[in-house]
């Protein structure tokens, strides 16, 4: 019954190094603690990356078939808007950086102030996307629930020349179907990393992260960095379809 | 105690500085204003072409020195390039029931 | 009949004072925890109370199928049985068998690590499992879901009143808990490794596992963003599918099967992976071509990402691209051969004994060879034609899933159920029970291959009246095999208090969970342990009990 281990140095029992708090109990090192938790991440984001590939790959196949109704769905999108809200997120991006440098560097006061930041510009990014939503809404623009085709048909202000067969009319449901999806579902990263970001600005003015231990700012930031690329996608894909036409 | 026998410390952990974040941030903005720039261009099939490699730069940049990947494992830079390989896979295999359906049947 | 079973004289044997099972007493120290073993117990109850609902519905639809009327009961609630049995079997007994369960108890002891990377991930991932079911449980209860187990669009977005949005919420769930398994195990595998455990060191079931668990990480997401794109169109009307809007029902399907395709490997790998180590225990020999074994699971995950249309032959893809993919379907056959050729060079001139692990395993490598070889039937162009959506494709997955893996599960339940419990399960009844399986199963499937081939289509109530005769055989092998199913459920329970004490190592096994104590300590190894052997290596094994004899006498 006691023939435990294979082969044993007793030379590397416990108590060779000292053990800070934070170090659980099966990681030998926190060297080891914090790359384990840094490749636990990257996975994840990489059933991220999958699960945005799936409304990517539709997109393409649709803006291959409809390529007309997704030139005049985007020509409804605000391209004021699309453009501030992409600034306004990298800005957040770099925030979202400098609290990682923050943390790295032991200090408190600024990691904060970052970390605030960072739900500030996220939270403007929600304000004006929930804005265009609530234009979309009042344009009829929104398949399902309230939608008319009538601005493909006829021709809108600002674009009176998009007059779509009434059957290539009807397809810029796909792309506002699509529209909805992608930044919806983006949307809802946001709403989850600012809600993880309210917890981590707490934990931090109690000084959890400026101790050595920063492993969770380290994985939050690839979390809002990846919410950052996706958007950076987006963006052109969505708003930029042929502003020339 | 031992660390894993994987070579798990081929690399030193690195500090980005923050004049690193700040010339990334600014090299973003500038590609946002080109994107938006090169989408009022007549450039025919190009645009999207352009578009997208404007968005792949920036988001080379966003994973590379944001998300410390360039500074990071070999494991780290193989995973994400197994998350693109996949999602590549999912794409390509994908267009070719759709891009094939319009020659018909033999 | 020779025997390699050596368990500790049962006069004097005890099992070990401290272990997991008794560490903490208490069920918040069993729903709280954070130890790999326990989470694995309450896997194994779950996915075994799912095994049993799902098992009972396939009762059902055999009894229905007894006579070519629809008798028993109506055809729409048929429909929604056999969807009931789909779903409960694929999402919640399938993909989390051995990996939820097996897996987890031995993955961190074979690496020598203490724990799983990420132990309350971990626990997590058995609490969404639970709501994926409870979802899944209630969809049940409120009346059902039958859409099939594919949740086919513009079926399930526009045509149907059932509870397809409480199902496919549940498959969500249970999704998210497969990919944090499988997480889980990628990183374990990376990152926890004793010092001296190179990767040509892991037991093979650790790299089929480390295959599986690739896929449930980059595939299940992808099921996941089909699912809400269906619950979207169906609560507010997306068009993302909808042919009205312009939508393609096909893409949904492609999703799907960019995941469900790869989730059948997720399935069968870590099956082949007890099957693995169990022909090597028990024919006293290194796994023939080690390396070719380990490197053919990552051939089939991988290749495994490049085969889904084949599901969709006939559905209107076009017929160039299923060229393609017809021809990447039979490259994925090499892989599966390499095992098939390597475990049966491994039992050649090998010292074999015929324990029950070692039955079941027989039973996996046949049937799943069949049921292999006829993929490769439905895998081509023309045959596909003919044999799709008759019961031809019902028989082939049924002798994967149910032939090849449920074989593996019962295989491995029965191989390390003393290392899990510290007891034995009765041996004579464990063998009778494999035959009983096995004889079960084949009395039930192999008729589907000639009812289907003959033109029998599936998810129907109703034949005609000539396929009676096969279909009176399945029905009784069904009932064959239902008997095979609850001999085990049986003598194992029983085995908890009155099995015999087996010991550290009653199999004489190589691998690292065999040298520590059963049931093993919560942290596993006292000392981190240092591997210098390769594995199944019973040389090693038998200097190192030679050694420790001579010390003790």
């Amino acid at each position: 019954m006691d023939s435990q281990a294979i082969a044993t140095h007793p030379e590397h029992a416990h108590g060779e190094h000292e053990h800070p708090p934070y170090l659980r109990h099966h990681f030998a090192t926190v060297e080891q603690q914090r790359e384990t938790a840094s490749f636990g991440m990257w996975l994840f984001l990489l059933t991220e990356i999958m699960f945005f590939g799936g409304m990517f790959a539709a997109y393409l196949i649709y803006r291959n078939w409809y390529y007309p109704a997704f030139v005049a769905g985007s020509h409804q999108l605000s391209i004021l808007l699309g453009t501030v809200n992409t600034a306004v997120l990298i800005c957040s991006s770099f925030t979202m950086a400098m609290g990682v440098y923050s943390a790295e560097m032991k200090r408190k006061g600024a990691l904060v102030m970052w970390l605030l930041l960072t739900i500030l510009l996220g939270t403007v990014f929600l304000g004006i996307k929930a804005d265009e939503y609530h234009e979309k809404w009042e344009k009829h623009h929104v398949p399902g629930l309230n939608f008319s085709a009538n601005d493909f048909v006829n021709g809108s202000k600002g674009y009176p020349d998009d007059k779509l067969a009434p059957d290539m009319a009807q397809k810029s449901q796909v792309y506002f179907s699509l529209y909805f999806a992608m930044t919806g579902m983006h949307a809802l990263h946001m709403i989850i990393g600012i809600s993880i970001l309210i917890v981590l600005v707490i934990r931090a003015r109690q000084g959890a992260y400026t101790e050595g231990h920063m492993t969770t700012i380290e994985n939050f930031g690839l979390y809002w960095h990846f919410v950052d690329i996706v958007w950076i996608f987006l963006f052109p894909l969505l708003y930029l379809i042929s502003r020339h036409q | 105690m031992s660390a894993p026998n994987e070579p798990a410390s081929d690399h030193v952990h690195t500090i980005v500085s923050p004049t690193v974040y700040a010339v990334i941030f600014g090299l973003l903005l500038l590609c946002t204003a080109l994107t938006v720039g090169a989408s009022y261009l007549e450039m025919g099939i190009f645009n999207p072409i352009v578009a997208l490699g404007i968005a792949v730069f920036k988001a080379v940049i966003v994973v590379l020195f944001f998300m410390h990947v360039k500074y990071s494992s070999k494991l780290t830079k193989l995973t994400v390039a197994a998350g693109f390989f996949t999602f590549i896979v999912l794409i390509t295999m994908t267009l070719t029931d759709y891009l094939s359906r319009a020659w018909g049947r033999w | 009949m020779s025997t390699i079973v050596s368990l500790p004289d049962q006069q004097t044997a005890t099992l070990p004072k401290r272990s997991y099972l008794n560490s903490e007493y208490g069920l918040k120290s069993w729903l709280l925890t954070g130890d790999h073993k326990r989470i694995a117990i309450l896997y194994l109850i779950s996915i075994t109370f799912f095994f049993f609902i799902g098992g009972a519905m396939a009762g059902l639809i055999r009894l229905e199928l007894l006579t070519p009327q629809t008798d028993l009961m109506a055809a729409d609630t048929y429909n929604k049985l056999f969807t009931m049995h789909g779903i409960i079997m694929i999402f919640l007994f399938l993909v989390p068998s051995v990996p939820a369960t097996i897996g987890n108890f031995l993955i961190p002891i074979m690496v020598g690590a203490k724990d799983l990377a990420f132990p309350k991930i971990n626990l997590l991932s058995w609490y969404l499992y639970i709501i994926g079911g409870t979802l899944t449980l209630a969809a049940l209860i409120s009346g059902g879901v039958d859409t099939g187990w594919t949740f086919t669009t513009p079926l399930s977005t526009h045509y149907l009143n059932t509870h397809v949005i409480t199902a496919g919420l549940a498959i969500f769930v249970a999704g998210f808990s497969s990919i944090f398994t499988g997480l889980n195990f990628i990183v374990t595998i990376h990152r926890m490794r004793a010092p001296g455990m190179t990767w040509f060191r892991l037991p093979l079931f650790v790299w089929s596992h480390y295959a599986a668990s690739i896929l449930m990480v980059l595939g299940t997401p992808v099921l996941a963003i089909a699912l809400v794109l269906v619950l979207l169109e169906r609560t507010i009307g997306i068009g993302v599918f909808d042919p009205a809007k312009g939508g393609d029902p096909l893409l949904f399907q492609h999703l799907f099967w960019f995941y469900s395709h790869p989730a059948v490997y997720i399935m069968i790998l870590p099956g082949m992976g007890v099957i693995s180590e169990v022909i090597s225990t028990f024919s006293r020999k290194r796994v023939f071509g080690y390396t070719a074994v380990a490197f053919s699971s990552v051939a089939i995950a991988v290749f495994g990402f490049f085969v889904w249309e084949h599901h969709m032959f006939v559905m209107g893809v076009s017929n160039y691209s299923a060229l393609v993919f017809s021809l990447l379907t039979m490259l994925v056959a090499v892989p599966s051969a390499i095992k098939i050729f390597n475990w049966s060079a491994t039992l050649y001139k090998g010292s074999i004994t015929f324990e029950t692990p070692m039955l079941y395993a027989f039973g996996f490598i046949g049937l799943f060879t069949i049921g292999g070889l006829t993929g490769v039937f439905l895998g081509s162009l023309g045959m596909d034609i003919h044999l799709t959506e008759t019961y031809f494709i019902v028989a082939h997955f049924h002798f994967v899933m149910v032939g090849g893996m449920l074989m593996a599960f019962l295989s491995g339940v029965h191989f390390w159920w003393p290392k899990m419990t510290g007891r034995m399960y009765p041996e004579g009844l464990s063998k009778l029970a494999a035959l009983v399986t096995f004889i079960g199963f084949i009395l039930t499937f192999f008729p589907q291959f000639i009812v289907g081939y003959l033109g029998m289509p599936r998810r129907y109530a109703a034949y005609p009246p000539e396929f009676q005769v096969l279909n009176v055989l399945s029905t009784a092998g069904a009932s064959v095999l239902g008997v095979g199913y609850l001999l085990p459920m049986l003598y194992l329970t029983w085995s908890l208090k009155y099995g015999k004490i087996a010991g550290a190592n009653p199999w004489q096994a190589t691998g690292l969970e065999w040298q520590i104590q059963s049931p093993p300590l919560t942290e596993n190894f006292l000392e981190t342990p240092i591997v210098d052997y390769e594995a199944y290596d019973y040389e090693w094994l038998a200097n190192k009990t030679k050694n420790e004899v001579t010390t003790v006498g």
